[in-house]
C-alpha cells in the first residue's frame, strides 16, 4: 500500500452493526423517565436520542444490545426484552 | 428508525464489542473536545473497530501511523500548526486542540518514549490512555497497566500462578515526574466528571495527561451490560482512585465510601481464581488500602 489512505468522516454508519444482537434488546418503556440521559451518555454506540421526559428511544440499526442502557436507568424505564 | 438527529463526532456504526468502555469513551472525550480538534491515535482497540477500511467512524480529522508515535504524529501535527500560526494571521489555529490517544500497551510500553519525549519537549497536546488493563486488541496480553492477579493470555492462572506477578506501572506519577502542567485519571463510570477533566485538560497550555479507566467485556470477562457499573466498582473500591494533579500538585480527589474490593473482582472471569484465595484477596484488598491511605478518599467520618 502506498500513501495515505482517507476515508471520510462518519462513513461507519454503513455498518449496520444492529445485526449483533443475539439475544435481547433494549425497550424504552416511555412511562417514568425523567430525561436524565444517562443512557444516551452511556451507550458506547451513540445511538440513543431524544430530549424531553419519555421521548427517548435508539437506533435498532445499529443497538448491539449490550444493556448497559438498561442497568443504568434508574427509573427502570428501559428493559431488555428477548430479540425477535 | 431513518433520518436519527444524533450529532456526534464519533458516529454509530464502528465495530467495537456489545458494551465496550473504550468506544464509550472514545465519544465522550471527543465530543467534550468538540469539532476544532485533530487526533493522532496509536495503534490499539480504538484505531482498529473505529477506522475499518474505507469507512471511519470520527467525524474530526484523525490519523494513524503506527503503534508507538501517535505522540511523534501529534507533536508534528502540533509544530506545524505553532509555525502556521506566527507566520500568517490566521488567528484560528490557535484554538485547534491536538490529542494523542492510545490504549494501556500504546501509552505504557510501546508509545513511551515517543510520548515521554512529547512531555519533555511541553507541547501543547492532550495525551489520553484508554487503559483497559491488557493488549485486548491482539487476544488479551498483559500490559505495564495489568493490575495484580488478573489473569491474561501471557499471565494465565494455574496450578503455579496467581496472574499477573506484578502492580499496575503508576502511569500518572511519571507523567507528573515530567513536570506537566495536569494530569488526571477518570473513568467511564462516572462520565459527566470524565467529559469535566476533557474540558479542563484543553483549556489550559502545554502538555497534558487523562488516563481513562474503560472495562472490556471480552478481555476481562463480564457481562456486557455491566460496563458502566464495573467501572464505579472500580473507582468506590479505591483500586482505581479518580485523582486530578495542576502542575504536579494534586487538586482533587473522588471521594468515596469504600467497598470490599471483592464486588469489583467477583463479576469478572480474569479474577475468578482468587475470589477464594483469602491470602490472595487480602493482597488486593490492601493495593486499595493503600490508595485510600495516600490519596484520602474516604470522606471525613460525619
Amino acid at each position: 500500500m502506498f500513501g495515505p489512505i482517507v476515508a471520510k468522516p462518519g462513513s461507519s454508519r454503513k455498518n449496520k452493526t444492529g445485526s449483533w444482537r443475539t439475544e435481547s434488546k433494549p425497550k424504552f418503556l416511555q412511562t417514568n423517565c425523567i430525561a436524565c440521559r444517562l443512557c444516551v451518555l452511556v451507550c458506547p454506540e451513540g445511538c440513543i436520542e431524544g430530549l424531553e421526559k419519555n421521548s427517548f428511544h435508539c437506533d435498532y440499526d445499529y443497538c448491539k444490545g449490550c444493556g448497559n442502557c438498561a442497568s443504568i436507568c434508574p427509573k427502570k424505564d428501559i428493559e431488555m426484552v428477548p430479540e425477535g | 428508525m431513518s433520518g436519527s438527529q444524533i450529532k456526534s463526532l464519533f458516529a454509530s456504526g464502528h465495530t467495537a464489542c456489545a458494551g465496550c468502555g473504550q468506544s464509550l469513551a472514545a465519544r465522550l472525550v471527543i465530543d467534550a473536545a468538540g469539532p476544532n480538534t485533530i487526533v493522532a491515535n496509536n495503534t490499539g482497540c480504538l484505531e482498529v473497530f473505529s477506522t475499518k477500511y474505507p469507512e471511519s467512524a470520527w467525524g474530526i480529522p484523525w490519523i494513524h501511523s503506527l503503534f508507538e508515535n501517535a505522540a511523534a504524529v501529534a507533536s508534528g501535527i502540533e509544530a506545524a500548526l505553532r509555525f502556521l500560526e506566527e507566520s500568517s494571521s490566521k488567528k484560528r489555529l490557535r484554538d485547534i486542540t491536538v490529542i494523542a490517544q492510545a490504549g494501556d500497551g500504546g501509552t505504557a510500553d510501546i508509545g513511551l518514549q515517543a510520548l515521554s519525549g512529547m512531555w519533555e519537549r511541553g507541547q501543547n497536546i492532550l495525551s489520553i490512555c484508554y487503559d483497559n488493563e491488557a493488549y485486548e486488541n491482539t487476544g488479551i496480553q498483559r500490559s505495564g497497566l495489568t493490575p495484580y492477579d488478573a489473569s491474561t493470555t501471557t499471565s494465565p492462572a494455574g496450578s503455579r500462578s496467581f496472574g499477573n506477578p506484578r502492580i499496575k506501572k503508576p502511569l500518572p506519577e511519571i507523567a507528573n515526574a515530567h513536570g506537566i502542567i495536569y494530569v488526571a485519571t477518570a473513568t467511564v463510570g462516572f462520565p459527566q466528571d470524565l467529559q469535566r477533566k476533557v474540558k479542563k485538560a484543553i483549556s489550559l497550555k502545554g502538555p497534558k495527561y487523562l488516563q481513562i479507566h474503560v472495562p472490556c467485556p471480552l478481555g476481562w470477562g463480564y457481562a456486557s451490560s455491566l460496563t458502566y457499573q464495573i467501572a464505579r466498582l472500580a473507582v468506590q473500591t479505591g483500586l482505581y482512585p479518580l485523582v486530578e494533579y495542576e502542575n504536579g500538585v494534586l487538586k482533587g480527589v473522588f471521594k468515596i465510601s469504600p467497598k470490599p474490593v471483592e464486588e469489583y473482582l467477583k463479576p469478572q472471569r480474569r479474577f475468578k481464581h482468587i475470589i477464594n484465595n483469602p491470602e490472595e484477596l487480602s493482597k488486593i484488598q490492601e493495593i486499595a488500602n493503600d490508595n485510600i491511605k495516600k490519596y484520602n478518599l474516604v470522606t471525613a467520618a460525619g
